[in-house]
């Protein structure tokens, strides 16, 4: 078969994704759990803290890249530090005005 | 895209998956700089008009948010358990996920519609004399929301092309257990819709 040349291939079993699935919409429950307790200025760090963690768990998860190629998770870091330089700069000048 | 050797029985097949997923991702890296950009945009605008965006943000509809982050969440569990169907030869299961991803983009588009027919039933789109009579700010919240989610539900739309487009193939068994990275690359610009509305959600629907 042509498999030669290939890295092993990683099958991701149903109960991963049915797991992570869960979790992801537990975490959706609890950011609009979060506003109705009103929080003030802490529902906008609570808000963006749990995306984050969901996006976390859709990259690694259902993007594959905790299974994939390292390759492909290191540029997805090298992006996200460029993103997060730019957000910081960003601030950094409106902040200081 | 000429490739006529998808079927298994080849011995040696002249493709490259990791390159073809690696086009992929930077596809999708110049994705999140597009989306990532008006992020930045939304971020400073809200910085400088505070009240105003919280005034405006109080007008979107929380439910119908709610509903579409939970279809598009479980809409991506379907496409990513599409790719393990296939890998394990089940061509029949694999269908019926993609068939019910599409669907769910297709429940999500309705709602979309819904919600933002009634932005327009109650004057609050650009240009609209009841918005502009609120001022800039609300002005400034109500352009980068039909902006982004606009842009957003156009990425859906092409989702679902990309869907239907491995789909055919998968049918006709172009796409198969040992050569599923096209379907792979469908999954993860998907993924990447998802990603997006994962902070476009609490961004316009929950920060208060």
């Amino acid at each position: 078969m042509s498999h030669d040349s290939h890295e092993e291939i990683h099958v991701t079993p149903y109960s991963t994704y049915v797991i992570i699935l869960s979790i992801l919409l537990v975490l959706t429950a609890i950011t609009v759990g979060v506003i109705l307790l009103d929080l003030g200025v802490f529902s906008v760090t609570v808000a963006l803290v749990v995306a984050t963690i969901k996006a976390a768990l859709v990259l690694l998860y259902f993007m594959h890249l905790k299974f994939d190629n390292k390759l492909f998770i290191s540029l997805v870091a090298i992006v996200f530090a460029i993103y997060t330089t730019v957000i910081a700069i960003t601030f950094i000048d409106y902040l200081a005005r | 895209m000429s490739d006529h050797s998808a079927s298994p029985a080849h011995a040696h097949v002249h493709r490259d998956d990791t390159g073809s997923k690696l086009g992929m991702w930077f596809f999708i890296f110049t994705e999140i700089l597009l989306f990532g950009a008006l992020f930045i945009v939304y971020s400073v605008y809200r910085f400088k008009n505070q009240d105003a965006f919280h005034a405006a943000a109080l007008n979107l509809d929380t439910v119908i948010g709610t509903i579409n982050t939970v279809i598009l969440l479980v809409s991506s569990a379907t496409i990513a358990m599409a790719i393990s169907a296939l890998q394990q030869k089940n061509k029949r299961l694999a269908i019926i996920l993609m068939i019910a991803t599409l669907a769910l983009a297709g429940g999500f588009l309705v709602n979309k519609y819904f919600e933002w027919g009634a932005k327009f039933h109650h004057g609050l789109y650009p240009g609209a004399e009841h918005l502009v009579s609120l001022g800039p700010g609300q002005n400034q919240f109500f352009f980068l929301y039909f902006f982004m989610t606009g842009l957003h539900a156009f990425h859906v739309i092409v989702g679902m092309g990309f869907i239907i487009f491995v789909m055919r193939q998968v049918m006709r068994d172009q796409l198969t257990f040992d050569n599923y990275t096209r379907l792979e690359n469908a999954g993860l610009y998907w993924h990447l819709v998802d990603l997006i509305w994962i902070y476009l959600f609490p961004l316009f629907y929950l920060i208060h």
